[in-house]
Formats: C-alpha cells, sequence, structure tokens
C-alpha cells in the first residue's frame, strides 16, 4: 500500500523532524531512537525511523522486520512497516542488501548520495515524527541528512552519550556540530546509566557516573534523563521485541516515559 | 594532486574518485577537465612515499570493528601499553578516528600539541618508547568539531602516514572508527605500499554489534587484510558485591565464539566488563597498570601475547608496486 504523495515532495506530511545524534559510537543511539519510536506509537503517533548509518544499520533487527522486499510506487519508494497497522514506518539500508553480511564499503559523495534518495525519495506519507538515525561523528552521513532536509524542517536532536568522560569528550563535539548547523538541540539522553545487579540489587556505575548531567550543565542543554543498563532491554533489542509491551513495570520503561514526554513536550512548545 | 584541491567546490567527489571531473559538483571547478582525463587518478605518489618512510615500522596492525563504542579505543591503547612495558620495543599508536578522537584523552595526552620539524610532524610520546598521533592534538579546544567531508579526512590521514616522523618503530598500531568507510579505505590504500600484519577485531557478544562485526570481517577479506583475530570485549560482568555473573550485552546468537567458529577465526579472548577500565581511560592511565590482577587486565596480557607471537612468526607482505 502506498502513501498518497503532495506536490510538495516526500516530506511534506511530516509534522516533525528529531535526529539522533551522538559524537560516539556504541551509546544507543539505535536503542534509543527505537525505544522512543515504540513509546510514540503506544501514545497514538503516526512514526517514521530513518536510518542513515549505512555501514552499520541496526534499525530492522531491532524492530524484527527482517528483510522485506522495499517496493516502489508513483510517490517513490515505500518504506517498511514494523507493524500491521502501518503506523511505523522504516527505511534502512538494511533492506537494500541481498546477503546480510555484505559489507557497504562506500566513500563520502555515494553515501551523500543515497542518504539524499531517503530523504527524498521515500514515501512516508502522514507522520507526526520522523526520527533519524545516525551513525557517530561530524561527516558525509550527518551533512547529507541536513542539507537534504532543510527544505523541510528539522524540530531539534537528542543527543545520547554514557555516562564517562571518554563519551561526553566525543558529544561535545556533536554539540558543536548542531551549533554550527543551527539545529536545535532537544536534549541530552545519558544511556548505560548504572547496572543494577539482579542477584544483590547492588548498583554499580560500569561506565562511570553523572556524565551526561555535566554535560547538559557545561553546554546550557536540558538533561532528558537517565536510562539504565538494563539486560532485558538488550535481550529485547537482540530479538526485536517491544521492551515497553515486555516489561511496562520497570524503571527502564519509567526513564523512557519520561524522556518521551520530555521530547513532545518540547515539539508542541 | 591534492585529493580535495584548495580551490574545489564544496561537494568535491575527490580527485581519486570515479566521479572525478563527472559529478555535478565539478560544473566550474577549475581542475574538472585534469579530473575528467584521469590524469589525477594515476597512482597516488604518496603511496610510495609513505612505504619509503615506514620501512623503519617493522609491524602494522590495525584495530578495527564494525561497530561503535565496542572498545576499540580502549584495546588500541591498552595493546601499546603492554607492548611498550618491553623497553627495548619502540611503540607507535595512530588514531585515525578523524571526528571522535579518544585517544589523547585515553592516554592521558589532552591538551598536548603537535610539533613540526625539518623531518615532519614530531608525535607526542606517552613514554620514552611510546609515540603517539591522532587529531586531537591538532584541535585547540575540547568542544572544536572536525566538520569534514570523506575527502578531506583522507588527506589528513595521508599526512599522518607520510608526514608524521615516527623514526624506528617496532609496531604501529593504528586505531580506527567504527565502520567500513573513508577512513577505512584510505588506511589500506596509503599502506598498500608498506603492507599491513593484519587486524584485531574487536566486538561485543550480543548480535547487534556480531551484525556489523561480519561486515567488517567481509571488508578485510575484500581488501586482503589477514585477521589476526577476534576479542570479545564486555563479555560479562561480575558484580562487587555478590560476585555473581550478568551477561549485561548477551550473546544470544552465541557471541564471538559462533561467529570465530562459522568464519574459521581465531578467538584471542574474552575480556569481561570492569568499571575500572572505564575510569582509567577516563583518567589517562593505563588500566594494566592500575590494576594489574584483574581479571580484565589478564586477559588483555593473553591476547597481547598472542599477537606478539602473531607478529614474529608472520612478515609484513611487502608490495613493491
Amino acid at each position: 500500500m502506498c502513501a498518497c504523495l503532495s506536490e510538495k515532495g516526500s516530506l511534506a506530511q511530516v509534522k516533525h523532524v528529531v535526529l539522533v545524534l551522538s559524537g560516539k559510537g556504541g551509546v544507543g543511539k539505535s536503542t534509543i531512537t527505537t525505544e522512543l519510536a515504540l513509546a510514540l506509537v503506544h501514545a497514538g503517533k503516526k512514526v517514521g525511523i530513518l536510518d542513515v548509518d549505512l555501514c552499520g544499520p541496526s534499525i530492522p533487527r531491532m524492530l524484527s522486520v527482517g528483510k522485506p522486499e522495499v517496493h516502489q510506487c508513483d510517490a517513490g519508494w515505500v518504506p517498511v512497516y514494523a507493524d500491521p497497522q502501518q503506523k511505523l514506518a522504516i527505511m534502512s539500508i538494511g533492506f537494500l542488501l541481498e546477503d546480510s553480511d555484505e559489507a557497504v564499503i562506500w566513500r563520502g559523495p555515494k553515501k551523500t548520495a543515497l542518504i539524499g534518495q531517503f530523504v527524498s525519495d521515500v514515501a512516508w506519507g502522514e507522520l507526526d515524527i520522523l526520527l533519524v538515525d545516525t551513525p557517530p561523528g561530524t561527516s558525509d552521513e550527518h551533512l547529507a541528512v541536513l542539507e537534504n532536509l532543510r527544505k523541510h524542517r528539522v524540530d531539534g536532536a537528542v543527543l545520547v552519550t554514557t555516562p564517562q568522560a571518554v563519551s561526553t569528550g566525543d558529544v561535545r563535539r556533536e554539540i558543536t556540530f548542531c551549533k554550527k548547523t543551527a539545529v536545535k538541540i532537544l536534549g541530552i539522553v545519558e544511556n548505560m546509566s548504572g547496572f543494577v545487579c539482579p542477584h544483590c540489587s547492588e548498583c554499580s556505575n560500569v561506565f562511570s557516573k553523572g556524565g551526561g548531567e555535566e554535560l547538559a550543565k557545561l553546554t546550557g542543554s536540558v538533561f532528558l534523563g537517565s536510562v539504565p543498563l538494563d539486560p532485558l532491554l538488550t535481550a529485547t533489542l537482540e530479538e526485536g521485541r517491544d521492551f515497553l509491551q515486555a516489561f511496562p513495570e520497570s524503571s527502564t520503561y519509567t526513564a523512557i516515559s519520561q524522556i518521551v514526554n520530555t521530547v513532545l513536550s518540547s515539539l508542541d512548545a | 594532486m591534492a585529493d580535495v584541491p584548495n580551490d574545489a567546490p564544496e561537494h568535491c567527489p575527490g580527485t581519486s574518485s570515479d566521479q572525478a571531473g563527472k559529478s555535478s559538483a565539478c560544473q566550474g571547478c577549475p581542475n574538472q577537465n585534469i579530473c575528467a582525463s584521469g590524469a589525477a587518478k594515476a597512482p597516488d605518489p604518496a603511496i610510495e612515499e609513505i612505504r619509503q618512510k615506514l620501512t623503519s615500522v617493522k609491524h602494522k596492525i590495525l584495530v578495527l570493528s564494525g561497530k561503535g563504542g565496542v572498545g576499540k579505543s580502549t584495546f588500541s591503547a591498552h595493546l601499546s601499553h603492554a607492548l611498550a612495558s618491553d623497553d627495548s620495543k619502540e611503540i607507535a599508536l595512530l588514531d585515525v578516528d578523524i571526528c571522535g578522537p579518544s585517544i589523547p584523552k585515553i592516554m592521558g595526552l589532552e591538551g598536548e600539541q603537535v610539533h613540526q620539524s625539518g623531518s615532519g610532524w614530531s608525535p607526542v610520546y606517552v613514554e620514552d618508547n611510546l609515540a603517539v598521533m591522532s587529531i586531537g592534538f591538532l584541535l585547540s579546544s575540547p568542544d572544536d568539531a572536525v566538520i569534514w567531508r570523506g575527502p578531506k579526512k583522507n588527506g589528513m590521514i595521508k599526512q599522518f602516514l607520510r608526514d608524521v616522523d615516527w623514526g624506528e618503530v617496532d609496531y604501529l598500531i593504528v586505531d580506527t572508527p567504527p565502520g567500513t568507510s573513508d577512513e577505512h579505505l584510505s588506511i589500506v590504500q596509503y599502506l598498500s605500499g608498506a603492507g599491513i600484519d593484519g587486524a584485531v577485531i574487536i566486538t561485543t557478544p550480543q548480535e547487534v554489534s556480531l551484525q556489523d562485526v561480519r561486515k567488517e570481517i567481509r571488508f578485510c577479506k575484500k581488501v586482503k587484510i589477514p585477521v589476526i583475530g577476534v576479542i570479545e570485549n564486555m563479555s560479562g560482568f561480575v558484580c562487587p558485591k555478590c560476585k555473581n555473573t550478568s551477561q549485561i550485552f548477551p550473546p544470544t546468537t552465541g557471541g564471538a565464539q559462533r561467529m570465530c567458529e562459522e568464519l574459521n577465526l581465531p578467538l584471542l579472548g574474552r575480556v569481561p566488563l570492569d568499571p575500572r577500565i572505564g575510569r582509567s581511560c577516563d583518567e589517562g592511565r593505563s588500566f594494566l597498570t592500575e590494576v594489574p590482577d584483574s581479571p580484565a587486565a589478564v586477559a588483555y596480557q593473553n591476547i597481547v601475547q598472542k599477537i606478539r607471537d602473531y607478529s614474529s612468526s608472520h612478515s609484513t607482505p611487502d608490495d613493491p608496486c
């Protein structure tokens, strides 16, 4: 089934666009993107995820969409829907690879070109919010996304970090990137924030403590909240299951819900 | 010609790209005709210059992963420290993560600057026998962002290999960003004359990591870099209070062990999660000297020994062209 396309372009009916960024790899951008998307769908929104990590696309597995074919319609590429009700649309290079172990060994210009197509040629249709999951860094992919989104609107970016200084050190650079490219920073999420031992409930600061909040203070950004290191979250992402439906009583669920509510308020403001 | 000449337009694809002179960005560029004729794509003379420069480097090892945040920089730093603990060896650590250079912080060298001399750029020495180079040393503030497209990053990597005065070196360790893109292609291209002993691949146990790491292994096969082996990092967490082990990053598809069996690659070792590793990295100190008895430090040392053994039994494949 294909979404309608107005003359203005494939993002014309997308109300909000939010980037999920981090200077640092492995902090949980794709995880946070996935959980934000699921929480927004549960809140009744129509959501899209654009995965522009071309070398390491994690979104398809996290949402258990396997290896569907991507079809074309008059309006462009049809996104892959994670649910039968079509509340969650996804586009990722993961869907375009015949062999999931195949490496995408592209230099910048080729990555830029595909990202341009992802933004302009996917028939997103009507969405309340389009989340853009990015690779780490401040390079071709990030510039390509912003250039192609210029015609529309980028509401802002959620920045993800882990507590330790090696991570916040990179995220500071990403904050500079946002300032230089006039992307509003909606706030900072501190992920992997403490691990509660399931055997004795002792909390260990596996990746240090407090860096996210300090970074927010240092840079004058909103601190959106902390998400703990939760093996249940990691396991559900591995299996492509919906963590929020599976574990609504957990403190991780509460943390994610609070972050989503704050992001939604800042979008509606 | 430089990969991205000074007078090139913003979206210059790079003079060595297939699109050189032909892309829409090339319209109006003064170099367009040269690029379109293919003259700019002749083998980069830098490859031979680098080959000559690095004849004094005995072993070159890349630290790779398709996945971000698995511990490449942590491992590169500690591999360098461990190799340098032998005073008779000269070790060099090159950080080619241009956008997110972690090595200066992990090595306790934040704020250091690079000096130029007649023989090139001087690396920063953390010990008498351990030299480090990173773009981090060229930035004046911790907030400075390097917002560069591929061709400009490639140019920096070329300079790191050609213009840094490494001197006589036993091991050159190259820390990389995640992925299979410009930085990785450039390192392989520019070292094609000098040769690479092999690559160490880092992963964490879960499938979300392994699926990216398999791509990196494919990359190594495509560009013919031998894989020395795979390290499974963050492999279990022992609670300091009750001593029970939790799999924070669960090996739902068999972890690195099964992947290595499937791909016929050596599993060099598994390193458990230890909060003291992150703390040492943040403070710029070697975890191996801070907590030498921890299971993670022991695991690291065993892995380093395997890398030493591999290096002494393999000589660098020298490509004369």
